[in-house]
């Protein structure tokens, strides 16, 4: 019997052809827009955590109250010990404590005098720890385009970029000017060991990065640090898991102190909610609306279909054949066509999503001035869903498409079927 | 006759009584007589009450008018040879660990100085408040047990980092004893209260002083004048670039 069908359909260009291009191209977009979407909240997620929020963080109360503004006043004291009693606590963290900050960088020429000066935003982190997982937590290797990663005390590696602004060439000493924990200004001399270039506006337009004992020397920070990030150990953002975790340190902590530390999740922090939030519900509403806008075009199809086929299925019926059976092999036939374009979108769409994974998109130009670190190349990210989840709108949908108007078929009247033919 | 009687009367009251107003900018150049001079030097210790803790340095400043002056910061150790030198609307800060005399420009200049509730923008205008502000007197208070003239001052040039200031004026010392300085929407910025008002080398001056920024965290700043000697002989290198470095 299938074989019967599947003969008709290959005879039969026309129905067969329209309706496996419409779902093939349903399919695909599905697969393409599911890849990319993956990537695009992915790459935000993970950038964000790795260089800003981390999976978890622990901050002083105060501190969380101002976290864009890098309050290094309100920064927690005594953080070696409050780290170690973090690994106690979570053994399934690595914790890493970070200073961020702001302030001015300052190139000076052969006099000392300033050559060129922009602002910047910097990060301390343990570069020169035998062990640390921070350069590799950051990509720094890869990220490096001139001179080296920091070896010494006293070096920092600065964002392409901004080292070209500044015509800073690895070896060049700079001056950081920025505010001390005690308020006042700090000034602090440098020595740009090399460049990088993450691929994102917000890090590329004026970065700092240093070891974190030197920036505690230059802000006046014994012992201080600004945040604690923990990232889990599995390499993973888990939502769920990070909540429970701040829930439970947070209620061990709950000192009332203003400086006492508070634990707070990824999406706990600024409107990274709404990412994560996002990132979960996109690729199912995508399916869905796909699902929908498929099952409308494969129900007029079907509905065509069955105008044009109205003889076809008349003569089918006056010759004796069941109403059930020929709507059963018009259902037979939809999944026959909704396999066949679900199978070709499918390949065509991961063929696409891998191009964008492989190559990605540029969108530097669009992505400037912007506050959340956002790579600035877009690019998809093919995970397991994407090899399944185009079956749902593909074969659904022109089931459905096809169910829906073969229902006509049971409104014939055979007492008129001849009467019809006829004409 | 009645009538005749009460207009009568009317016209012979002379009406409530009637005691000359001083005028607020008259009042506001006898301050600055007694707190601007030709030139001065002078230690300072500043001690700023952070959120956490209280920390004391010391300085001696050397100053020609309003529009020359030299900051070197005599304590504590890390400080220790940070220096300032202000020369017209110019501001430059030397700081010995980096070597590196860096100019305090732009949004810097809202910056703290050195960690205390003063900002640099409030050591850089040096225009008299006469020349930027109008001033009204609302009346009289007492401050300490002191009769003040409180003027309320609004701007007329719109770069200033103030847009109004209320100042309570000894009316007897002219000198400021309780300042609080506005931004344009009203909200208040920061509030002075100057104390130890002496009489040193012909003029009223107060010794000590405690700024509070209102939008900072901690207990505002304690600034004591420790020795002051007005109209001395201050070399002209001073007042300049090279000074810093030495």
């Amino acid at each position: 019997m299938i074989r019967f069908l599947l003969q008709g359909l290959l005879r039969d260009k026309s129905r067969s052809l329209l309706p496996v291009i419409v779902v093939t191209a349903g399919v695909m977009l599905t697969v393409w827009l599911h890849a990319y979407i993956n990537g695009f909240m992915g790459d935000i997620i993970d950038t964000n955590a790795r260089f800003s929020n981390g999976h978890l963080k622990v901050m002083s109360k105060a501190y969380a109250d101002n976290m864009d503004e890098f309050p290094n006043d309100l920064a927690l004291l005594d953080a070696d010990s409050m780290t170690a009693v973090l690994g106690k606590e979570f053994p399934s963290v690595s914790w890493a404590q970070r200073i961020r900050f702001g302030g001015l960088l300052d190139a000076p020429d052969k006099n000392g005098e300033t050559k060129a000066q922009g602002p910047v935003f910097g990060i301390g982190l343990d570069l020169l720890s035998p062990g640390s997982e921070e350069i590799e937590r950051l990509n720094l290797k890869k990220s490096l385009r001139s001179g080296s990663l920091p070896r010494e005390h006293f070096e920092a590696l600065i964002s392409d970029d901004f080292a070209k602004k500044l015509r800073v060439n690895p070896g060049d000493k700079v001056t950081l000017i920025s505010s001390a924990m005690d308020g006042s200004v700090a000034i602090y001399n440098f020595v740009a060991s090399g460049t990088v270039s993450f691929g994102s506006e917000v890090l590329d337009r004026g970065t700092i990065i240093a070891d974190i004992t030197d920036v505690r020397e230059a802000l006046n920070m014994p012992d201080a640090s600004g945040e604690i990030l923990g990232f889990f150990k599995g390499g993973y953002y888990d939502d769920e898991l990070a909540l429970s975790d701040a829930g439970s340190f947070n209620a061990v902590h709950k000192s009332a102190g203003e400086f006492a530390p508070v634990m707070r999740s990824l999406s706990q922090q600024g409107n990274m909610d709404q990412y994560v939030k996002l990132s979960s519900v996109y690729a199912s509403y995508i399916a869905i609306i796909f699902m929908v806008a498929m099952s409308l075009v494969l129900w007029n199809a079907g509905l065509l279909g069955g105008l044009r086929r109205y003889g076809e299925i008349g003569l089918r019926l006056a010759m004796g054949e069941e109403k059930g059976h020929v709507y059963r092999t018009m259902l037979t036939e939809s999944v026959v066509i909704g396999l066949t374009g679900s199978v070709t979108g499918t390949i065509i769409g991961l063929f696409f999503a891998w191009l964008l994974q492989k190559y990605g998109i540029d969108m530097s130009g669009i992505m400037k001035g912007t506050s959340i670190m956002i790579p600035s190349v877009v690019r998809a990210h093919i995970t397991t869903p994407d090899f399944y989840l185009g079956f749902i709108p593909g074969l659904i949908s022109t089931v459905t498409g096809t169910a829906l108007s073969g229902i006509g078929i049971y409104k014939r009247q055979t007492a008129r079927l001849f009467k019809e033919l006829e004409v | 006759m009645k009538r005749l009687l009460y207009l009568i009367l009317l016209a012979a009251y002379p009406g409530p009584p009637c005691f000359p107003q001083p005028d607020p900018a008259e009042i506001l150049k006898k301050v600055e007589n007694n707190i601007s001079s030709e030139n001065r030097v002078f230690e300072s210790t500043m001690i700023i009450h952070g959120a956490r803790t209280s920390r004391t340095m010391t300085s001696r400043t050397y100053s020609v008018g309003d529009k020359q002056a030299f900051t070197e910061y005599l304590s504590p150790a890390r400080d220790l040879g940070t220096k300032m030198l202000k020369l017209n609307n110019q501001l430059w800060i030397y700081s010995p660990s980096s070597d590196r005399t860096i100019e305090i420009s732009g949004n810097m200049l809202r910056q703290s100085v050195m960690g205390s509730d003063l900002s640099y923008e409030d050591m850089m205008d040096d225009r008299k408040l006469t020349e930027i502000y109008n001033s009204r007197l609302t009346g009289t208070e007492t401050v300490d047990n002191r009769k003040v003239y409180v003027l309320e001052l609004t701007a007329n040039v719109p770069d200033v980092a103030y847009y109004s200031r209320k100042i309570w004026v000894d009316a007897e010392r002219f000198v400021p004893l309780k300042e609080e300085l506005f931004a344009k929407s009203g909200q208040l910025l920061k509030r002075m209260t100057m104390s130890d008002v002496k009489y040193i080398d012909g003029r009223w001056f107060p010794e000590s002083a405690v700024y509070k920024d209102i939008l900072k965290q901690g207990g505002g700043t304690e600034f004591r004048i420790t020795v002051i000697k007005f109209n001395q002989k201050i070399p002209d290198y001073i007042f300049s670039k090279a000074a810093l470095k030495q």
